[in-house]
């Protein structure tokens, strides 16, 4: 089944609560997605050299004193790591490609989550709620975040399978539904060298769109192009430095309900979801329609 | 004046106001439940079988007014998937917009969507009247057996798609019909189905500005010509 969220503030009050608001969404969302979830959030930029790293450890108590210490000797530079619980983001003038090359080799165990100026993604096994609680969602704040609960129907069970899925950087992607040929269009981006990590199809989606994305096209252009190419039943939430976007398949099967106000716009699979959301009742509620693209801009894009 | 019973979702369960509804409603007087606090919450109201009238406060979620027989049920507000799936007597009223499926395989009473209702409206309908103030969405009234759907806006792709005898009035543009689906001229007795419907949901439109759709009854039979093609 699967339950999707998503959240965007136009004013920098609300983005203060971003946690706050998110989290009852991604716990009520838990009846649709019990078995693991995850959250993408897009804070303040770091600077134009730097990037952002999120890392999941399989192991609560690895040691990421060591792994900083070792990164810093191989690869030099500034390097700030965060940790919590099997969680870390870290921080510095490292080059994504020579990063993931030396993460590969030298600690094959570890997931790398995103990569960019302003995204962080968490995802793990568990109940949304207990999730929430570990990671401490309820104190994020940022401009928009996007979140989903699974219920997997199609691969296995484990954090790299959960979604948020990332590609490139600062762009993640949520799905509720299932694609009927998520293989093929896999195969067609590996002759291209780029390279899968589980056997997810909703991995598939995501990085034919960013595929396009590196070829040129805006978002907009290349969820068109994804129209044509993918099979199969999809509600997908999408997100990038700046934009928030939400598309329907043309069978529009898998819901979504969205809530627009003048001070935000909220996402859900279901409206109870965002109930509990201020204004809410008189806000404008609409259900979008097959095919169309619904796309929302933060009002001070993060550069 | 009616007797008013409140019952409060964010103090009750839904299993237990639902048992409150079948078990528990005083008979004899005309009884009114106001239902506060739905917050999207899914099968308020389901299963009914009395002649009360329901009032939920609110948006709700999927579900509402399920089976519902003889009740009249009212939503202040929309609803999620499904609303009066099977509806099988009395009048379920949404005062805002429905999402997909709404009255599926409702056998008698009457639906109304004030608003818009979403894709795959009257799925299967097998003899309750849909009355939809807005626009139906795609694929509605896919496989409806009987009944009647009168949408006084405009209806989305696949209207009607492998229809049987239930019958399809459209005040607004049709995007497109479905397979053996086929505009036919509305007679007076069309127009008089129409008005009695409309009257009956409490919306003032002219019944002969309507267009009725119907089934070809081309599907109803196997063609052996068209099966060698495969």
């Amino acid at each position: 089944m699967c339950g999707i969220v998503g959240f965007l503030a136009k004013k920098p009050e609300l983005s203060r609560l971003l946690g706050e608001f998110v989290v009852p969404m991604l716990t009520c969302m838990g009846d649709r997605g019990p078995d693991s979830a995850g959250l993408a959030v897009f804070g303040e930029p770091v600077g134009p050299t730097l990037r952002r790293f999120n890392l999941y450890a399989p192991e609560r108590c690895f040691d990421w004193s060591a792994f900083e210490q070792q990164l810093a000797t191989r690869l030099g530079g500034e390097i700030e790591v965060s940790a919590l619980e099997n969680h870390a983001v870290l921080i510095g003038s490292v080059n994504p490609v020579r990063f993931k090359a030396w993460l590969t080799e030298t600690y094959p165990a570890l997931h790398l989550l995103s990569t960019g100026r302003t995204i962080d993604v968490y995802k793990d096994e568990g109940h949304p709620a207990e999730i929430a609680r570990r990671y401490h969602f309820a104190q994020f704040n940022g401009t928009h975040a996007v979140g989903h609960t699974r219920m997997a129907t199609e691969s296995a069970v484990s954090p790299a399978h959960a979604h948020p899925f990332t590609a490139g950087e600062d762009f993640c992607l949520v799905h509720n539904g299932s694609l009927s040929n998520p293989y093929s269009v896999r195969r067609k981006l590996e002759k291209r060298g780029i390279c899968f990590e589980t056997d997810n199809d909703t991995e598939a989606a995501c990085r034919f769109l960013e595929w396009r994305m590196s070829e040129g096209d805006a978002l907009e252009a290349a969820i068109g192009k994804g129209f044509d190419e993918l099979d199969g039943f999809f509600t997908l939430l999408m997100a990038t430095a700046d934009k928030l976007i939400l598309v329907r398949d043309p069978f529009a099967c898998k819901p979504a309900v969205a809530v627009e106000t003048d001070e935000y716009v909220a996402i859900s699979s279901e409206y109870r979801a965002l109930a509990h959301l201020p204004g809410v009742k008189d806000a404008r509620i609409f259900e979008p329609v097959p095919e169309q693209i619904y796309s929302w801009t933060v009002s001070s894009p993060s550069t | 004046m009616d007797r008013v019973i409140p019952l409060d979702l964010t103090r009750l369960t839904v299993r237990e106001l639902n048992h409150f509804l079948h078990h528990e409603l005083p008979t004899g007087d005309a009884v009114r439940v106001e239902i506060l606090n739905p917050n999207g919450m899914h099968n308020l109201a389901v299963g009914l079988d009395a002649p009360a009238d329901i009032d939920i406060l609110g948006h709700a979620g999927y579900f509402i007014a399920g089976m519902n027989k003889r009740a009249n049920v009212t939503v202040h507000g929309n609803v999620g998937w499904s609303v009066a799936e099977n509806i099988m007597s009395g009048t379920v009223r949404v005062k805002g917009c429905a999402s997909e499926c709404a009255g599926a395989s409702g056998h008698g009473g009457l639906l109304v969507i004030e608003e818009d209702a979403s894709s795959r409206c009257g799925i299967s309908m097998k003899g309750c009247d849909i009355v939809v103030g807005g626009s139906v969405g795609h694929m509605s009234a896919f496989m409806a057996q009987a009944g009647t759907l009168v949408v006084c806006g405009d209806a989305g792709g696949s209207l009607g798609d492998s229809l049987y005898e239930a019958t399809i009035y459209v005040g607004g543009t049709i995007h497109s019909l479905g397979a053996d689906a086929q505009e036919e001229p509305m007679t007076a007795s069309d127009a008089s189905r129409v008005s009695d419907l409309l009257t009956k949901a409490g919306i003032a439109r002219d019944p002969k500005s309507f267009k009725r759709v119907a089934s070809k009854r081309s599907l109803y039979h196997w063609h052996a010509d068209a099966g060698q093609e495969y």
